[in-house]
């Protein structure tokens, strides 16, 4: 597998004075499932749209497998795209469509008929030739717009929220199947998404994205466990900020002095030096206890509940302690807010759990 | 409630019988069997109908028409075609000003823009006939042509054509294979409306075509004379009934595919 399939070299996109892509370098690696995933606005689909050849760089250059494509026209690339909207032709039926884009290929007649045939039963619209995309659904013109992609063998299929619009249950599916196909077929998928857990659910790599820049790029799980900023911890799934200053280095651990609630020893995933450096400290919700009695965890702090809010698998808890002025977030599959007398509660936290994240 | 509906069925009424009362004499009277435009009507004859047909210089002018309106509604269809895809399509500086400089003509007095062509004509030295009243036409045509068209592209899902492009179409492939197509309802109601505003258009051919009568300069020498009347009354019956035929196709063509059934509609230009 070759590790710099696609390479983004220094791209930068500017339209006006609005730098929409600002100096982004990665590679991406041939059959890689990867995600860029980002707020609105924060350049993703302009960065798909340069891959696709919709839009030219202001500066840098693209490289697919080897040669560069910055300057060549959409209808040059290797690469296909599933839009947004889905852009079935509306004036064509189902087969036409996933024909449309085999014309220039040099195909005979049988192969033309082959692949379509195969392509269709790829993403189960066999018996939907005749339609057109008026008499669809939602999931079904999805479909349709990914066969027409596939159907050309792209080396890179690009993908534009195309989940976006579907309902929650279907969408679950559909991630579900986008990544058993992709499997299947070997292609890599650049996917542009703002669902940050459609990203974390379905890609191998996931880039994060914050005004034109990368603000991570790692495994979903390395995403989730180990944020490199604020803005990377705050996107992804939810989590309780507290603020702390640094003390001295322990090996591979710091001593850091949280406010409110003293000095601990907590894992310097940032490589931090220096001393009385302006840190946040980041707790997941899931990752503490919440419970009626007091525990043994590193930390355990009493506090009163103010609210809750049941999810079905799991309830969340707003606690207010005497120690730390913000309201913590805790979930709990165990409880729910029955369980406690007048909100009365010890949440607890292990100091495991706990990330370093560098203050803006 | 009721009054309040029969007062606007009433004025619904009046408003059409205004509109088309006059019209209608013109088939009544094309029929009756006398020379003048009178009742009591005497008597009903296919006749005039007939000597219409039998005169050849009405078949020249006709022809004359025709090319004109042809020439004229093609050209201000394509020329309006590539201003309403630039607008609708693009943001640009002056975009305004370019807009409203191309509906000015609709605007000014159409004799006004006839005496400036043909003053402008004329001073560089070419001669009268159907070539400066196409040109006036075209003129003339091209803000008709640029509103149905606009009509037609705004609110057009551009997407498609990137779609195209990403499938491995050049951009002539694109125009080819996906706007037009779906363009095209709006390209036939324009040309045909642009070829009937050329078709009846009077004052611009009246000051430009010197010999070369076109059909509404031939009604007009026609009727200086009373015995002619009969026959430009069967014309002018005939010519209703076409135009009307037209407009209503155009307008059918204009709203087809757009709303509900725009994704179920395609013309097949190519398989």
């Amino acid at each position: 597998m070759n590790d710099s399939f696609i390479q983004i070299n220094q791209i930068s996109k500017h339209f006006g004075n609005v730098k929409a892509v600002d100096d982004v370098s990665f590679q991406i690696k041939e059959g890689e499932f990867f995600s860029l995933l980002g707020p609105s606005g924060c350049g993703k689909t302009t960065l798909l749209r340069l891959l696709a050849g919709f839009e030219y760089p202001t500066s840098g250059n693209l490289l697919l497998d080897g040669s560069d494509i910055t300057a060549l026209p959409p209808d040059k690339r290797p690469t296909n795209m599933v839009f947004q909207n889905y852009a079935i032709f509306p004036h064509i039926n189902v087969e036409k469509n996933v024909q449309f884009g085999l014309r220039k290929l040099g195909l005979t007649n049988d192969e033309i008929i082959k692949r379509v045939k195969d392509v269709l039963s790829l993403v189960k619209l066999e018996g939907y030739e005749e339609r057109y995309s008026s008499q669809l659904s939602g999931g079904q013109r999805q479909r349709v717009a990914l066969a027409r992609a596939l159907v050309r063998q792209p080396k890179v299929l690009l993908l534009d929220e195309p989940l976006g619009a579907l309902d929650k249950k279907l969408r679950d599916e559909m991630q579900l199947e986008l990544r058993t196909l992709q499997k299947e077929i070997g292609i890599t998928f650049v996917f542009v998404t703002h669902d940050q857990q459609e990203a974390i659910s379905m890609s191998d790599r996931v880039a994060v994205m914050s005004e034109g820049k990368i603000q991570q790029m790692s495994s979903p799980n390395e995403l989730y466990k180990n944020p490199q900023n604020i803005f990377v911890s705050d996107f992804i799934g939810e989590t309780n900020f507290l603020k702390a200053k640094t003390d001295s280095k322990d090996g591979e651990y710091i001593n850091v002095n949280i406010e409110d609630l003293g000095l601990f020893k907590i894992k310097n995933n940032l490589n931090i030096s220096e001393n009385a450096s302006d840190v946040i400290c980041s707790v997941r919700p899931e990752t503490m206890m919440i419970d009626k009695e007091k525990s043994d965890w590193d930390i355990c702090l009493q506090g009163k509940i103010k609210q809750t809010s049941y999810l079905g698998e799991m309830t969340k808890f707003y606690v207010e302690t005497k120690e730390i002025e913000k309201i913590i977030t805790v979930s709990s599959q165990y409880f729910d807010n029955q369980s406690f007398q007048d909100g009365k509660c010890f949440i607890s936290i292990n100091l495991n759990d706990i990330s370093l994240l560098n203050k803006k | 409630m009721e009054q309040k509906n029969n007062t606007l069925l009433i004025y619904t009424l009046l408003y059409f019988a205004f509109l088309y009362i006059p019209v209608l004499f013109l088939p009544i009277f094309s029929f009756n069997d006398a020379n003048y435009m009178s009742f009591p009507l005497s008597g009903f004859t296919t006749e005039h109908y007939e000597e219409m047909w039998a005169k050849t210089n009405l078949h020249k002018a006709l022809w004359a028409s025709i090319k004109v309106g042809v020439v004229a509604s093609v050209v201000s269809t394509t020329i309006a075609l590539f201003a309403a895809k630039a607008f609708a399509r693009y943001k640009f500086r002056g975009q305004n000003i370019s807009y409203g400089a191309i509906m000015i003509p609709f605007l000014i007095p159409e004799i006004i823009l006839a005496v400036a062509i043909l003053v402008i004509w004329l001073s560089l030295g070419f001669k009268l006939g159907l070539v400066p009243v196409t040109l006036g036409h075209i003129l003339f045509c091209t803000p008709f042509a640029m509103l149905i068209l606009i009509a037609r592209i705004e609110g057009f899902d551009f997407s498609l054509e990137e779609a195209s492009r990403d499938l491995g179409e050049n951009a002539w492939g694109t125009f080819y294979r996906v706007s037009l197509p779906l363009y095209l309802p709006g390209i036939i109601a324009s040309l045909l409306l642009s070829f009937i505003i050329s078709f009846d258009e009077f004052v611009l051919a009246f000051f430009l075509t010197g010999s070369d009568a076109t059909l509404p300069m031939y009604m007009w020498a026609q009727m200086r004379f009373i015995q002619k009347l009969p026959h430009v009354l069967a014309l002018g019956a005939v010519i209703i009934v076409f135009t009307t035929f037209i407009v209503l196709l155009a307008f059918w063509l204009r709203n087809l595919g757009q709303g509900k059934e725009k994704a179920e509609f395609g013309i097949k230009i190519h398989e």
